[in-house]
């Protein structure tokens, strides 16, 4: 997985940072994800013929390999490349908007509430009459949230008024999470919501990708067409107006983009945490600081991690099967704590 | 080619910041924005750049309302430099100086070839084309003031709006600064800025402004606007006058006014 990363990082004929190496990151990167994606459907616990089971389902033939690879190993895979580009993307779009590099996904809040809405969903035994219960709570959740974020960005909060409220958001919805799992009539019930919040992507159907993949696209359109004002960002606020920037705009964007790519993430699979921080971090020694730069290989690089660390949990193949969710935080922690020293060691 | 406020008055938080301006600029010109502390220079620069919508009054640009003007139009008519814009992420001088392309790029488009000229003409202009691949954190206050400077030139705007672009700097590259804005106006851009150094409005500057409570309390030549009576009651200064070698006058803000001794009993005497 980092072996394509670190091709590129040698420094090469060409200077990094520059269009030229930002292309070349962004193909490698996509040539990653393709094939990782396939990597993921031709990996699982049951050994699997996939090009007989292509075959027979492009021949519209219902056999069982064929049902296997539709509806349990494409669908895996593919969520994975979309809950890791929703996190990478919404990761750098965060950290530029806000100028913060401890920023993530969940800032503002909305993973937090994407999980309540859930976790309610499941509580209140929709659940178990509704296979969609659980996204659709999810992405209800996260709904409320954006519109409340939406309504202090309209009346000209500021970034630190958005950060305060998502610190706000996050800490409400944690709390009657919590409230929830204390009041759960049986302890069988709160386990079941602590290692549904862990993230997963297993047993995942095509239906959570035609519910989310809609809701993802239009949440990556509109914070990719943040890129250049935050790029004007970087010298505040004022000086962004003065260069055209619409900044009422800009929020409402940003946060109505992350609400639709994280919540119906999280809503689909659950917390998967650290991708979001790292990965921008992880970008920005290739292709450079500035912030609109590094949204595409983000979103890209997150479709990396996220797609290798669900292909480890199956080849560790532990019983129970390792958590997403706790995978990418064990890997990403360590990693994220190296990146910062040895860039602080260079930078000194 | 002027712009224009009439009868404009601005409040934040229900205080009264402006209470009534009337001006015309005209392009061409260097005009120097002087004043106190909190005599409200950079709020007049700010509604200038269309960024403070005035709760009377009107701002015209060539008789065209600046609040019914579209966003990225008024940005290349324009250009403004905002005191204390530090740059949040380590990106390279270059890149920095691009963003002043912003106004005249189309979404999801890279730098034209025009961009790049007017990038590398900006660079040139303030000595930082040796710095382009330097990030951020790594320049003095001095090499970020010039680089910031260079972003608002990069604009290549009507109008130039600086507030104190020469408080970091050292003596050569405060006279550098200042003879690029004068150089700017003579160019035919109109460029308003605000300065804190008396002695250098005066020796650059075309035309001074004079803001004190709000008001403009003295507009003209600088020779015509810093008179004694002027710097005592708005300052609070007296000045030393003198001629240069080449001929031009200069004044010199030297002591306090009014007060005569250094062992002042702490009462103030009327000056």
């Amino acid at each position: 997985m980092t072996a394509p990363l670190r091709a590129v990082a040698k420094p090469g004929a060409w200077r990094l940072g520059t269009p030229r190496a930002r292309r070349t990151v962004v193909v490698v990167l996509a040539l990653a994800v393709i094939a990782l994606t396939i990597a993921s459907i031709a990996i699982g616990y049951a050994p699997f013929d996939v090009p007989a089971a292509f075959v027979d389902l492009v021949a519209g033939k219902t056999t069982l390999p064929a049902m296997v690879l539709w509806e349990l190993r494409v669908p895996r895979a593919l969520l994975g490349g979309l809950v890791g580009f929703s996190l990478g993307l919404t990761g750098a779009a965060m950290q530029g908007y806000l100028r913060n590099p401890l920023a993530d996904p969940g800032i503002l809040g909305i993973s937090s509430a994407a999980a309540l809405g859930a976790v309610l969903a499941f509580y209140g035994g929709l659940a178990a009459a509704l296979s969609l219960a659980l996204p659709l709570g999810g992405i209800t959740g996260a709904g409320v949230a954006a519109l409340l974020l939406n309504a202090l960005a309209a009346r000209g909060s500021g970034t630190l008024g958005l950060i305060l409220a998502g610190v706000g958001l996050s800490s409400l919805a944690g709390a009657l999470t919590a409230l929830a799992l204390n009041l759960s009539p049986n302890p069988y019930a709160a386990l079941e919501i602590v290692f549904w919040m862990m993230g997963s992507l297993s047993d995942r159907s095509m239906d959570h990708v035609l519910l989310c993949l809609p809701l993802m696209g239009i949440g990556w359109g509109l914070m990719l067409s943040t890129a250049s004002a935050l790029d004007a960002l970087t010298l505040g606020e004022d000086t962004a107006a003065s260069l055209g920037v619409g900044l009422i705009s800009v929020q409402l964007r940003l946060v109505t983009g992350a609400a639709l790519a994280v919540g119906s993430g999280v809503a689909v699979s659950g917390a998967i945490g650290f991708v979001g921080l790292v990965v921008p971090h992880l970008m920005r020694p290739l292709v450079g600081a500035r912030p609109g730069a590094s949204l595409l290989p983000s979103g890209l690089a997150g479709a990396v991690l996220v797609l290798a660390a669900d292909i480890g949990v199956r080849l560790l193949a532990t019983r129970p099967e390792l958590k997403l969710g706790v995978v990418t935080a064990l890997v990403g922690a360590p990693f994220l704590i190296v990146l910062l020293l040895r860039n602080r060691g260079r930078r000194a | 080619m002027s712009f224009s406020l009439q009868n404009v008055q601005v409040t934040f938080d229900g205080r009264m910041i402006l209470p009534e301006i009337d001006l015309a600029l005209e392009r061409g010109r260097f005009v120097g924005l002087v004043g106190p502390n909190g005599a409200g220079k950079t709020t007049l620069l700010r509604v200038l750049a269309g960024l403070v919508s005035p709760a009377q009054g009107r701002v015209t640009l060539d008789g065209q309302s600046l609040s019914g003007m579209r966003r990225d139009a008024r940005a290349r008519r324009i250009a403004a430099l905002f005191q204390g814009a530090g740059v949040g992420w380590p990106m390279t001088v270059r890149e920095i100086v691009a963003l002043g392309r912003l106004p005249h790029r189309r979404a999801f488009a890279g730098l034209s070839d025009a961009d790049e000229a007017a990038v590398a003409r900006a660079m040139t202009r303030t000595d930082v084309s040796h710095l382009a691949g330097r990030t951020e954190p790594s320049l003095s206050s001095g090499e970020r003031m010039r680089t910031l400077l260079a972003r608002a030139l990069a604009v290549e705007a009507e109008w130039l709006l600086v507030d104190e672009p020469v408080t970091a700097l050292d003596p050569a590259h405060q006279l550098d600064a200042m003879a690029l804005l004068r150089a700017a106006s003579r160019d035919g851009s109109g460029v308003v800025a605000v300065l804190h150094d008396l002695a250098l409005a005066a020796r650059f500057c075309d035309r001074i402004l004079v803001l004190s409570g709000g008001r403009i309390v003295a507009d003209g030549r600088p020779e015509d606007a810093f008179t004694d009576a002027l710097l005592a009651h708005v300052f609070g200064v007296s000045v030393e006058r003198g001629r240069a070698a080449d001929g031009t006058r200069y004044i010199l803000p030297w002591a306090r006014s009014g007060v005569q001794t250094e062992k002042s009993d702490g009462a103030i005497i009327p000056g």
